[in-house]
Parts: C-alpha cells; structure tokens; sequence
C-alpha cells in the first residue's frame, strides 16, 4: 500500500524521513532493493523509507577482518570485493539485496552449523531510532564487548527498531577448497544419525543435509539427481591437502558412497541454501521492488534458475507441488528432526528436507498448516513462514509466536527504539 | 571513579529487608554478618571495595525471582555475582545493595551429544563444562584464563572470550539458550537446543549486559569435538612492528589460527624469568601461533607459517615437535600475569583493541606514557583479533602511584579509541571504564543503550553505577522530542 517512497542520500536524511514521519504520526516501511519484501508480514504504511541510495564501502581491510559499508550496498557488490581478496561472509547468506537488509533478516545458509549466523558476523552498526535519533553501537574491530551488544539485536529484527544506514561486518578468509561425501538411500532417521556421527567427528565438517528421495531428483547436480532415491550430505572445507585428509577419512568413517569435488559441491550446497526445490515458485522474491525505489541499484533479483524435473509419484506429496503450498523453515533440536517432520506428516501432506545436521527443517506445506507444524515442536525451536502469498502473512503468524512474557519483553524492547511505531509496524508480529 | 550515592533511607530498612530475604531463602543462605560479608567486598578488581548491606544465596529459580521481585517491590538494588572474578568491578556490591550471589546453581543438569549441548546452572565453572565433556572428546570453546575459577553465568555477563576465540568466538557465538529472571521476577527463557532464537535476539543482548538486565537461572552452550591436533610455533621478531606485520600476512594467507598471542620484550623477560619456557630473550616481539585440526591441516599450515614468519624478518623460530613442548610454548604466556606480578609489586591489566595495523603506533605512544608518567608497562596482545592487554605495573604503597597507573591505563584506553578499537575487549566495562564510555560512545549511543535497559530493568535496580556513566530516570529517556505537525515535508528525494 506503498504512496510514497523516501529516498535518502545520506544518513542525515534518513534521520529527517524518520523525523517527518514521526511528527506527522506516518508509519513507514523501511527497505533495502526490496528483495525479501515477501519475507515477514506485509507492512501496513503509507510510505516507504528506500535506503538503497546510501550505497558504498566505506572501508575494507582483509588483513583486519572486517569491511564497513552504508546499508543500501548490494550484497553482489560486497560478495565481489570480498571475493577478490579471498574472503567471504563465512555465513553463507543467500544472494541479492542490500547489506542492511540481510542483516536486518538475520539471515544464515548452511554453514551455519560451524559459522553462526548474520548475528555473528555483525560487529558494529550505525542507524536512525524511530525516535529520529542517528546512534551507532558495537565497534568496528572484531573484538568488542563494550556496551551492550546492540548489533546482534538489529540481525533479524526487520528493521523494526532501527533503520540501519551503516554496518560493519567481520569477514573471513573463504575456504580454499571444499569437497562434499555423499551417502545414498538413507531414511530420514538413519540419516539425520549419520549427520551427528559425521557433526561428531573431529573433521569440522561443515555442511550437514539430508534430501529425501524427491527432493534429490531435483537437483541439478547430475550425482544427486541421478542417486535413484535419497541423498544425505557431508560437507568438508578448507585448505587443499587438509580437504583431501579429512575426505579420505571420514569416507571410510561413514562407509560413504560418493563425493563431490569443489564445483559440484559448491552447486549443491547453493541448492541447499535455497531451498528452491519446494514450491514450484523458485524466485526468492515474490513481490516486486516497490516503485521507484529499491530494485533499481541492487543487482537484478535473478537467481541462477533451478531445474525442475519432477517426476510424477516421487516424494510423499505425490509430485509436483502446486503454487499453494506455503514454504516453512523450522529451527529445531538437531536430533528432533526426522521425528517432528512424522508427527507433522501424520495429519499433512507435507515435503520436507533437513539442513544443519537435522535441526532445519524446510518443509513445503498446504495453506493453514501453522497449528500443526507448530504443536509439532514439542521439544523446543521455532518455525517461520518464508514464503507465501501477503494475503496469507497478514494473517497468520509469519514468526513463532512468543510465551507472553517473552512478548511483553519485545514489545518493551521495541517502544525503546520506536515508541511510535513508525519503523516497519507489524513486520515481525501484529502490534509490534 | 563514583558510585551511585548509597540511599540511606534503604540503608534504614536494612533489618526490614533482610527478615524479608530470609522468608525467601532460609537459613545460611542470608548473610549480614560483616566478617562473612567480607568474601564479598570485591571481585578481581581489588582496588575498589564495598561491603554489601546484605548478601543472599537463593538455590532455586523460584528463590531468585522472589528475591528480586521482593527487591522491585521494596525499592532495593541488587548486584548479580558469579565466581567474582570480573576484571572490570562487574561484582563491585553497593553499600544500600544486596548482592545475589549465584554460587548454589552448580549442577550439570545435562549432557545431550545428539544436539551437541549442554544445560548447566550458572554457577557451573567455564573449566567444570569442559570436564564434564571431556572423556567423550568434546568441550567448551571460550577459554578465559580464569577458566577454573569463573563461572559460566559470569561468562553470560561479560560475554567472556579466552586465547582462542578468533577461531571459535566468544561466549555469544557459543550460547544456545538461555533460562533468566527479570527484576519484576518474571523468568522468561531463549532460545533452547535450537540455533537462533525467535522473535528479537535478546540472547545477544543479554550475553555482554554485565548484569545489568537480568539474573541467569540456566545457560545452554553448544560443545565442539576437541580438534585432532595442535601444534604451535614460537618466532621472535627484532621488532614489534614485524611481529605484527606477521600477524596481518598470516590472515592475508587466509589462516586463522587457533591462537595467536604476542608479547613484547618486558613481558618476555618477565616470563622467561618465572617459567623459563625457553623464550628468546634478545627479540623485541614473541608470537605464539597456534595450529589445530586434522593433522594434515596441521602440518601444510605450520609450514606455510614458518615460510611468512621468515619472510616478514623472523629471527627465531621453533616448531613444537611433541604436546610437552606446546605446552611449554604456553605456559610462559599463561604465566605472564603472574610473572609481571613478580617484578613489581602491584600490576594494572588493561583490556582495549586496536586495529592490529595500529599497532606499532599503539606500542610506540604507550612508551611515550610510560617515560612520561614513570611506570613501566608490559603488553601481552591476543594478536589475532587485536586485543591488547597492557600491564602497568606500580606500588599501591607509593602514595600516588594507584591513581598514576590508572590514569596511565585510562589513557591507553583512549588511544585504543582514537585509533579506531575499543574500550575494552573481553574484561568488560564495569566500573573501571564506566567514566570513558564518553570516549567511545556519543550521548545518543549511550542514552538508546539505557532506554535498553528500561524495557529490561524500568527502576533501574539491576546492578546500578556499572557500564554507564550517567544514570538517567527511565521517563526521562522515553521523552520524546519531536512533536505532531511541527516539521514540514523532508526535503529528499521521493517518488
């Protein structure tokens, strides 16, 4: 319901947006290039606040691990430079938008297991309050505890308490090699309890999935797809001669059946952290840019498109999903995966696949399913819509509804930066 | 350095309050007796010392939310306390103040290597989780060198780090859940056995929050597989600034070691002498870089080490060929402490990071003040991650010389600042940098920081007069300023 998009080109003006909109009692949503706009609930505002013009990279120093740059830089911009010298944001984020609005999504790929999580990596932060006040927290050095850590609170808050105009963020080396073992025809509780051997094993491994018997056959890598039934995942990274060690080793360790050398193995796990094989939608971005902002200087939103051969009768949905089916992400005990994705089964119709040694559960489910998934978290973790239709995140709770003290807490933190409730109102829960 | 001017109308009630403690917690576990009072008078920052009006040991959740509702209700102000080894005064009690002692939490409540966690109560030592995992090849990454005193709530508090968290973090990146209580004694949990909380990542903000927003009732933190090998390497460099360029070229290379300390040539000496690790006493600057992994990983990244080390002007280098001679390799750093402690009489251990490539710079100015003020400093520096820890080392009985190294230590402190780092690194700030958060922080940073607090701690009970210089009234800092209709249109670009 975007009338008018403010585009700041200076922290200073972002300040001002804030401030006119505070005054005129005018919530705003806040935006990167707009690519995760799907991502959340819609916003109910009248105006949007378009950071993608504070765009740059302020400062980049490899040798002391970090790289400070205005909200609105593109991430492929940040992803080359960093490339360039060898490093990488370790947390695997996926591809596209803004710096800022990755960090605000607090979004983390598979590596996650071994590397946390955008929260990790987000070491200081400058931005405007929805009290109109430019602050900064954290530090630009990667070790800090000087005050309290403010920069992990902005990763994952959607930019519901601030709108972040600078981050600085930790890098680190990329790795030089990367090899991945494969296992085939394993259920999904043999599985999950192979990746815990391997997640238990002194060889840092460092992506842990497991692809049911339908979702395998999507893949674009020909030694997945062609597998013939399920494929689980092992993941070793770094230097040369130490991939080549540990490959050996822990081959021998899992009895596993194939590996795949560093192209297929970067390919599959780009696979992985997408999750585009469920939902016949593979565009991450469901909604367009708003008009006139966002999309224009963030690279195109075109994602490298995943193949879709789906042959009728695989996976327990029953082939093809059909564009109704919502995609959830659930965060859970490692070892409770296999068992929470049956106890959802039981009344659903559901697709599932398993990320982070079990305890990510994405699943492809019909509309309405939220009851269900979330009873089935009986030992703890949360889900979250990813991907819907806005008519749907409206009403549903996009995130895992909190304990009532847990909410009131939020809500307190919440009015401490945006009293008003000026900054992306709603975005992460009704009335926040 | 101030603290909150004790309220002596809460001083007054002072039998009142504890009769209502001890319907809480009965028996020993309330403490007004002075000369049992004393173990608490400080913590691992000595030269500040206050004894509490009264200390309490709840051994229960229940217990610690009603002490501190009790506490909301009556007004009172309440300092958390693990082991008491804040370097920083975090522990520091307040004379109108209960201090909640949290020594009773000491249970392993339990192991799950499926989920690779572990759940302990807060009074559980950094060093007792590490053990509990031990026989099945697992343990705890943040190692502070306190680890077998320190508790793992205080670690919660101060967000601890430890020689080898360049690679494997601080507390933060290896806390999965979190079970606290609120000053209203509300008990709320985050997160759990799963990664990332949900909703806002308040375990981020409460882990580093020096107990300033809650009470740790339980704490779940991922374990990791002990690394298959470790081997270190000791080179020595003719001057600091090669020691550091060293440093930046090894990362360049894409390694991050395990570990990676410096230290220069008075904390060498003073080592050398305690221990005698072999150290080379005719360098400038010693590195210890430490290698762990699969031991083909080992092997290659030694090697290639040992290759920049060379490069980058490296007089002395030796290579650990069995764990007696690693361990050797360490200990002269472990003991640096105690050996600086062995050369003067008393020694100030300062925590601020730099960017490393600040470094000569920073060593250079340091020993402009050193000449200056006339105290001798010594530096042991986490290399790697740029966390100085300079040791000034004074007489506390030359009148004069305490506040001379402390005035010597707030002005490195700001240098760090100056040169882009921080005020502190892994100690915390507590009371000893409270007074130069201004240095490092505007008042917009500090006051959004408090607000913080507000929604945590609205009265501002919770261990008051640490981490900001400035307390301020929670009404007072939710006023807003700007009012309806009063600005016109922003003059930005729109469409």
């Amino acid at each position: 319901m975007t009338i008018t998009t403010l585009k700041p080109e200076s922290a200073a003006q972002a300040a001002d947006a804030v401030r006119w909109a505070l005054s005129a009692g005018e919530p705003l949503e806040i935006l990167g290039s707009g690519s995760r706009r799907g991502l959340g609930r819609p916003v109910q505002a009248g105006h949007a606040l378009d950071l993608s013009g504070l765009s740059g990279v302020i400062a980049y120093e490899p040798e002391e691990l970090v790289l400070t740059a205005l909200a609105g830089t593109p991430m492929d911009l940040i992803r080359t430079m960093l490339a360039d010298r060898g490093q990488h944001l370790a947390f695997e984020p996926p591809e596209g938008g803004t710096l800022g609005g990755l960090v605000a999504s607090g979004l983390a790929g598979p590596r996650r297991i071994s590397a946390g999580s955008a929260r990790d990596h987000t070491l200081g932060i400058a931005g405007v309050s929805g009290r109109a006040e430019a602050y900064k927290g954290g530090g630009k050095v990667v070790k800090n505890v000087t005050g309290y850590d403010v920069p992990k609170l902005m990763a994952g808050s959607f930019g519901t308490l601030t709108a972040l105009t600078e981050i600085t963020v930790k890098v680190l080396p990329a790795p030089e090699d990367t090899a991945t073992l494969l296992l085939f025809g394993l259920d999904d509780v043999a599985a999950v309890a192979m990746l815990d051997r391997a997640l238990r094993s002194p060889y840092e491994v460092s992506g842990a999935a497991h692809l049911p018997a339908g979702i395998a056959a999507r893949s674009g890598v020909s030694a997945v797809a062609g597998a013939g039934g399920a494929v689980t995942l092992v993941r070793l990274e770094g230097f040369g001669p130490s991939v080549a060690a540990r490959v050996t080793m822990l081959r021998e360790e899992l009895r596993a059946d194939a590996v795949l050398a560093r192209d297929e193995s970067l390919a599959i796990w780009r696979e992985v952290r997408d999750g585009g094989w469920l939902g016949a939608d593979t565009d991450p971005h469901p909604n367009p840019p708003p008009l006139g902002g966002g999309g224009n200087s963030a690279a195109s939103p075109q994602q490298h498109s995943i193949p879709l051969p789906r042959p009728a009768g695989e996976g327990r949905g029953g082939g093809i999903r059909s564009d109704t089916s919502h995609l959830w992400k659930l965060s859970i005990p490692p070892s409770t995966g296999p068992s929470t994705v049956d106890a959802i089964r039981r009344t659903l119709d559901v697709e599932a696949f398993y990320d982070w040694g079990g305890g990510l559960v994405w699943l492809a489910a019909p509309p309405n399913s939220d009851k269900t998934i979330r009873a089935a978290l009986s030992a703890g973790g949360h889900a979250t819509l990813v991907r819907a239709p806005e008519a749907v995140r409206a009403a549903t709770d996009v995130f895992q509804p909190l304990p009532e003290p847990l909410m009131a807490l939020s809500r307190r933190v919440k009015e401490s930066f945006d009293p008003k409730g000026i900054l992306n109102p709603g975005r992460m829960y009704a009335g926040l | 350095m101030k603290m909150p001017v004790p309220d002596s109308g809460v001083i007054a009630r002072r039998r009142e309050i504890v009769e209502a403690l001890r319907a809480i917690v009965p028996g020993e576990g309330v403490i007004v007796d002075e000369n049992e009072l004393r173990a608490y008078e400080c913590d691992g920052l000595t030269a500040y010392r206050q004894l509490p009006m009264v200390a309490v040991l709840p051994s229960t959740v229940e217990q610690v939310s009603q002490v501190l509702k009790t506490c909301k209700a009556m007004g009172v102000k309440v300092v958390p306390r693990g082991a008491g080894t804040s370097l920083s005064g975090g522990a520091l009690p307040l004379a109108d103040g209960v201090l909640l002692g949290m020594g009773k939490f000491k249970r392993i409540l339990d192991i799950d290597y499926a989920n690779r966690c572990v759940t302990v109560q807060p009074g559980v030592t950094n060093l007792g989780i590490s053990n509990a995992v031990a026989h099945e090849g697992f343990y705890y990454a943040p190692d502070p060198s306190s680890q077998i005193a320190c508790t793992i709530g205080g670690n919660i508090a101060e967000n601890s780090g430890g020689v080898h968290c360049l690679k494997y973090g601080l507390t933060t990146n290896n806390v999965l859940g979190l079970e606290m209580v609120l000053m209203d004694g509300t008990v709320i949990r985050l997160g759990g056995k799963h990664l990332d909380a949900g909703g806002y990542d308040l375990m981020g903000i409460v882990t580093g929050s020096e107990g300033l927003l809650g009470v740790v009732t339980e704490v779940t933190v991922r374990i990791l597989k002990k690394p298959a090998t470790a081997r270190a390497v000791l080179l020595g460099f003719p001057s600091s600034e090669q020691g550091g360029d060293c440093v930046a070229a090894i990362i360049a290379a894409g390694i991050i070691p395990g570990g990676m300390e410096m230290m220069d040539r008075p904390a060498i000496h003073a080592a050398e002498a305690f221990v005698h690790a072999g150290y080379p006493l005719d360098v400038e600057a010693l590195l210890i870089v430490e290698l762990d992994g699969p031991a083909a990983e080992v092997d290659h990244l030694i090697d290639r080490v040992e290759a920049i080390a060379r490069e980058r002007g490296a007089c002395y280098a030796r290579v650990s060929t069995s764990e007696e001679e690693r361990l050797a390799f360490w200990a002269g750093r472990k003991a640096a402490f105690p050996a600086v402690g062995r050369i003067s009489p008393d020694y100030y251990c300062m925590d601020g990071t730099i960017p490393r490539k600040a470094l000569p710079l920073v060593l250079q100015r340091m020993q402009e003040m050193s000449d200056r003020c006339g105290l001798r400093v010594a530096n042991v520096f986490h290399a790697g991650d740029g966390n100085l820890h300079p040791l000034i080392l004074y007489d506390a009985n030359k009148p004069g010389e305490l506040e001379a190294a402390e005035e010597f230590g707030n002005d490195i402190l700001r240098l760090c600042v100056e040169v882009g780092g921080v005020l502190t690194g892994e100690h915390g700030v507590g009371v000893e940098k409270r007074d130069l958060m201004t240095d490092q922080f505007d008042e917009a940073d500090l006051q959004q920081q408090q607000r913080l607090k507000c929604a945590f701690d609205p009265d501002g009970l919770l261990n008051p007069g640490k981490v900001f210089p400035t307390l301020h009234r929670c009404a007072e800092l939710g006023r807003l300023h700007v009012h309806q209709g009063e600005l016109r249109f922003p003059d930005i670009p729109r469409f």
